[in-house]
């Protein structure tokens, strides 16, 4: 039993793949065939087993060898992992729910012992079995946050909430769709989101905090995003555009399959409890439209969502330049046929 | 004029005197008719309570110190660059008691530079008093290598540091003082559109 952990990569000769069992639960972000912004928040409550949701915190098969991404991205870039003073406690806030949830969901691969402040965790897909004093930085070899985002897919945001408003005040930020922790740290939730088009006339943002700043301890919420990368890179960073972005004019008929990946981020928000803070884990899943197309509905879909997206949304979203050659191929899969409500595989 | 944009992208009002123990300012060229302007409306006594730091840079215009110098504030400083005087504005701030008030005026870099020290020594944004004044040109950091640029005005605009041609974004960090430039031609190296005089 237990998850068989891919060793893979994500950069240079770019090894990762999904096994069919896990394109089966590939958290597909459309539930019909057309797309627009919108808030779209919703419980994030355990789902049905075989599924992305079946836990709070979901690990799958990428999960080492993401650890290992972000181990080589931080080593070439410690700012992307910061976090103000005032945010310690929100990182042992954040530390505890990680624990909890990962040993709670995969108890053959993480344990967490406690005897008062006493903790011992367990790791064992990485290694690791450390003792330590919650609450006392000295007995960790990182600060709370990075320790245990550092054994956690996904990206984090630990928000502070104050004067009606969350203040992204700390994180760690490796696998990103083009946005710098370095640069939005302090901002608060109106102002990191400021280049976002479209979807402040549309009221969106003032909803989505608004809905933000009720949040309930114990009654997480979820929403998806998306954009599509060329090649399985996870570490698409500003700091690094310039490198990668020469890869978006790679893509060719022959490769399209191969290159092209929808990017979906599982994006939910949990109050912490003793911090009052807000984290914001941003788990970002890669599918190849190889991968995606042996999925009928979702090819079909795929097809008509990205051939009638607004420009806009395609010049945001840096898909201005290869959207044709993709149509094109998900064209191949789409008979006309009308897809099934919802976004689950048929 | 700056014309409204995006939300992280800061916007200016015009100094007002304000009920405050002292009055903390800050001006360079520009900056020093808002705060003359302000003079004429403000309070008997306001300048009794003031410390002006004065920062001309480039502009060598004599007149407009002297005038400032008039209004005899309780403490005035006049300063050849805006990095000569944040350790002044550091210390006064660090040593500044309940109810000091901060009025910035003059160009973005130094509004956004000298409320980066304040935010530093816990002064919340929204407590400044702003008012821009003069040349719309912007602070600048290359998000690849992290160098700042000062006095861009042109778009696209190339780091004085790694030599990248960056778009300047409206996002803006006060945090770091500055407007995000990103590589404009990282797709297509070399495939830049004509520079203009965005910012002038």
């Amino acid at each position: 039993m237990g998850i068989v952990f891919r060793k893979e990569t994500f950069r240079d000769d770019f090894s990762f793949r999904n096994s069919p069992a896990n394109i089966r639960r590939f958290p597909f972000p459309f539930d019909r065939d057309a797309y627009m912004y919108a808030v779209n928040i919703e419980a994030h409550t355990n789902g049905r087993p075989g599924t992305v949701f079946e836990n709070g915190i979901d690990v799958d098969e990428h999960y080492v060898s993401e650890m290992q991404d972000r181990a080589l991205v931080l080593a070439e870039d410690p700012l992307r992992c910061q976090s103000l003073p005032h945010m310690e406690l929100a990182g042992w806030d954040l530390l505890e729910l990680l624990m909890e949830q990962q040993a709670g969901g995969y108890p053959e691969h993480f344990e967490l012992h406690r005897e008062g402040l006493n903790w011992r965790w367990i790791n064992r897909p990485l290694g690791i079995d450390d003792r330590f004093v919650f609450g006392d930085v000295s007995t960790l070899p990182y600060g709370p946050m990075e320790y245990i985002t550092r054994q956690s897919q996904g990206d984090f945001c630990l928000l502070d909430q104050r004067d009606d408003n969350l203040w992204m005040d700390a994180g760690i930020v490796t696998t990103q769709a083009d946005w710098s922790l370095d640069f939005d740290i302090g901002m608060n939730f109106m102002e990191w989101h400021a280049p976002v088009p479209r979807a402040h006339e549309m009221g969106v943002f003032d909803r989505a905090l608004k809905f933000m700043l009720n949040l309930r301890h114990g009654q997480p919420m979820r929403r998806f995003n998306w954009t599509m990368t060329i090649n399985p890179r996870l570490d698409t960073s500003p700091e690094n555009y310039h490198k990668w972005g020469p890869e978006r004019t790679t893509v060719t008929t022959e490769n399209v399959g191969d290159k092209v990946h929808l990017r979906v981020e599982l994006q939910s928000f949990w109050r912490l409890p003793r911090s009052n803070a807000v984290v914001f884990p941003i788990r970002c899943y890669l599918l190849k439209l190889d991968e995606l197309v042996t999925v009928p509905k979702w090819a079909r879909r795929m097809h008509r969502v990205l051939r009638d997206l607004p420009q806009d949304l395609v010049d945001y979203k840096g898909m201005t330049r290869w959207r044709p050659l993709a149509i094109d191929y998900l064209a191949a899969f789409d008979d006309g046929a009308p897809t099934s409500p919802g976004f689950w595989p048929d | 004029m700056l014309q409204p944009s995006i939300k992280s992208r800061p916007v200016y009002g015009t100094l007002t005197p304000r009920a405050g123990s002292e009055h903390l300012i800050v001006a360079d060229a520009a900056g020093a008719d808002a705060i003359l302007d302000m003079a004429a409306i403000a309070p008997l006594g306001f300048f009794d309570k003031a410390h002006i730091l004065y920062v001309p840079i480039e502009h060598s215009n004599r007149e407009r110190g002297d005038r400032l110098r008039a209004l005899d504030a309780a403490m005035f400083y006049e300063g050849p660059s805006l990095a000569a005087a944040l350790p002044r504005l550091a210390q006064a701030l660090a040593n500044a008691r309940m109810g000091t008030r901060l009025y910035l005026a003059g160009t973005e870099g130094l509004i956004g530079q000298a409320m980066k020290m304040a935010l530093d020594a816990g002064i919340d944004h929204s407590s400044i008093e702003t008012e821009h004044r003069g040349s719309t040109a912007r602070r600048v950091q290359c998000v690849h290598c992290k160098g700042i640029t000062e006095n861009v005005t042109t778009q696209p605009a190339v780091c004085a540091h790694c030599g990248l041609t960056l778009f300047v974004r409206d996002h803006y960090s006060r945090r770091i003082a500055a407007f995000q430039g990103v590589c404009i031609d990282a797709e297509e190296p070399g495939i830049v559109p004509p520079t203009e005089e965005a910012f002038p």
